[in-house]
């Protein structure tokens, strides 16, 4: 559904992205980790065309994407969340989902009903009238979930929908996650809570100075040498493994 | 009572001034009022809803007023077809600028200068040129009767200013139920929000500049019918485009009835500063300007807000 090959992106002097490669298949939940400064963000950025990668592809379903302005990205099926989220502050819940509600539906009485059905979905159903300035972190985070997936996504772009969520509501966001992928939604997520990783994602992708470094199960890359490398530091691997080797010494 | 519930009740009641107001002068002060409601209404659809500050909705007003006058007295065409005209070009000439302004991402003060030099390079140019009336300005000949436009009968302009004060306000009212308006003010909240879900900023931007063109140049247009002339200063001075956006800004930004509201206490003060000051030059200037620091003072977000609780956009809310 999604591939992206060799995507480079600089800024300056610094190689945010250096010759990334990733795919994702229709119904996956695919999650992409990396240390802090990895590209993880500028890699959302180049897919969802907010920032226009240097060299490289991105195909999604079938079509070249690279390059494309974001709204006609969105138009095609591919919607993101932001790491630092968007809200239309002066506007209630319901006013901010409608947004993406009118991509695909001209009539307001339609496109306020779809967000009200949305709200129930993430679970804001009770927040509908407040203003979006007035909502807490947890629940800025679901609106900003809410809003992309009001566009009728084929394929959801979460950039750490989780990052400052408590362990009771990260199990909840797990939880509404689940059933959009059972609705039929593709899901590509960037996280740091590795709690969220391990329960959702099927496959995982490290990416580590813009380069990916590791694919496979969350337990496969977790135990791979170059990933606890990239997070903890180089030798930390060898460190690692000569402590559990003298721990379980007789 | 809510912002708009009072805003309804204003607008009737001034239906009823051509009917109940005898005096000639008090008749010409109500139509002026409702001219700039109807030009602070035209800032409002970009400045409000789509918060984007002009400071050169002159251009736009000067642009209806002599481009109607030049097709008149230069091209003899008809009253209504050269408003038509006046009015189609400069939407046009808005959208044009808007595509150059909003597709180089000029926001904020840039966008103000922007349209603020526009306005000016506009008005030098209007008076250097025999064309256009030169430093005179333009006087389009007296020929009263329905076909050109011009009614002796100052209540018949009032009334037409009044259909279109209540039209602007039915198109804000539009703009907060509809799916274009829904797409204006998301871009005013959030540009990059709303582009990753679907909205393509430029183009709603660029229609809500042209849709703000077309009804400032309206006003224009009907000045010019009913005082059969305009100058450059007058037309493209900073003076309109201050006046655009301060009735809009007073009465309260992006709501249907703000520049409504803001138009009638704004004239309201400054004729009672004059009434207060009596003769004495530039006086009731200085008293206007005390009332106007007084307005900002305790209601910042405009008169609107003495009416409701939550001045806003806000289709589906419960009204306070």
């Amino acid at each position: 559904m999604l591939e992206v090959r060799d995507l480079r992106k600089r800024f300056g002097g610094l190689s945010a992205v250096d010759g990334a490669s990733l795919d994702v298949a229709e119904g996956e939940i695919v999650a992409l980790i990396g240390p802090n400064g990895a590209g993880k963000t500028t890699l959302f950025a180049s897919i969802s065309g907010f920032v226009r990668p240097d060299a490289g592809a991105v195909r999604f379903l079938g079509a070249d994407i690279a390059g494309v302005a974001p709204h006609l990205i969105c138009a095609r099926g591919l919607a993101r969340t932001f790491q630092i989220v968007q809200p239309f502050e002066k506007l209630s819940v319901r006013e901010n989902i409608a947004v993406g509600a009118h991509l695909h539906r001209p009539a307001r009485r339609e496109a306020l009903a779809h967000a009200e059905a949305v709200a129930c979905r993430v679970g804001l159903e009770r927040r509908l009238d407040q203003p979006a300035a007035s909502l807490t972190v947890a629940a800025r985070k679901r609106l900003e979930l809410a809003k992309a997936l009001a566009t009728d996504p084929k394929l959801l772009l979460l950039d750490e929908v989780m990052a400052g969520l408590n362990p009771t509501e990260v199990d909840e966001v797990v939880a509404v996650i689940r059933a959009i992928r059972a609705d039929g939604v593709t899901v590509l997520l960037t996280e740091h809570v590795m709690q969220a990783v391990v329960s959702l994602a099927e496959r995982v992708y490290v990416l580590a100075n813009g380069r990916i470094i590791a694919q496979g199960t969350t337990t496969s890359v977790t135990s791979d040498a170059a990933v606890i490398e990239a997070y903890l530091g180089r030798g930390a691997a060898e460190r690692l493994r000569s402590r559990r080797e003298v721990r379980h010494a007789p | 009572m809510s912002g708009k519930a009072a805003g309804s009740v204003l607008l009737a009641a001034l239906l009823a001034v051509p009917f109940v107001v005898q005096s000639e002068f008090w008749l010409s002060f109500w139509l002026l009022v409702l001219m700039f409601a109807f030009l602070g209404q035209s800032w409002n659809v970009l400045g409000g809803y789509g918060g984007q500050f002009s400071f050169g909705h002159a251009l736009f007003f000067g642009g209806g007023a002599f481009g109607t006058a030049i097709l008149q007295v230069r091209h003899g065409i008809n009253a209504y077809l050269a408003g038509a005209i006046a009015i189609t070009l400069t939407a046009m000439v808005g959208a044009l600028l808007g595509y150059l302004v909003f597709r180089y991402r000029l926001r904020g003060a840039y966008f103000a200068l922007v349209t603020l030099a526009f306005a000016e390079v506009a008005r030098v140019l209007i008076a250097s040129f025999e064309y256009t009336g030169g430093g005179f300005g333009m006087l389009v000949p007296l020929a009263r009767g329905a076909a050109n436009f011009q009614f002796d009968d100052r209540r018949i302009f009032y009334l037409i200013a009044w259909t279109l004060v209540a039209g602007g306000c039915l198109i804000a009212l539009w703009l907060e139920n509809s799916r274009f308006g829904a797409q204006l003010i998301a871009v005013r909240e959030n540009e990059d929000g709303a582009q990753a879900l679907g909205v393509d900023p430029v183009r709603t931007k660029v229609l809500a500049i042209a849709l703000s063109a077309a009804m400032a140049a309206t006003v224009g247009v009907f000045y010019v019918q009913n005082f059969l002339f305009v100058d450059s200063q007058i037309a493209f001075g900073p003076g309109m485009s201050i006046e655009a956006l301060l009735v809009a800004i007073i009465g309260g930004v992006g709501t249907a009835f703000g520049p409504l509201i803001g138009a009638v206490v704004l004239h309201a003060l400054g004729e009672l500063a004059k009434q207060i000051t009596g003769n004495a030059p530039g006086l009731n200037l200085v008293l206007y300007g005390l009332l106007l620091i007084a307005a900002l003072r305790f209601l910042p977000s405009g008169f609107v807000s003495a009416f409701g609780r939550r001045p806003k956009a806000s289709p589906g809310a419960v009204d306070a």
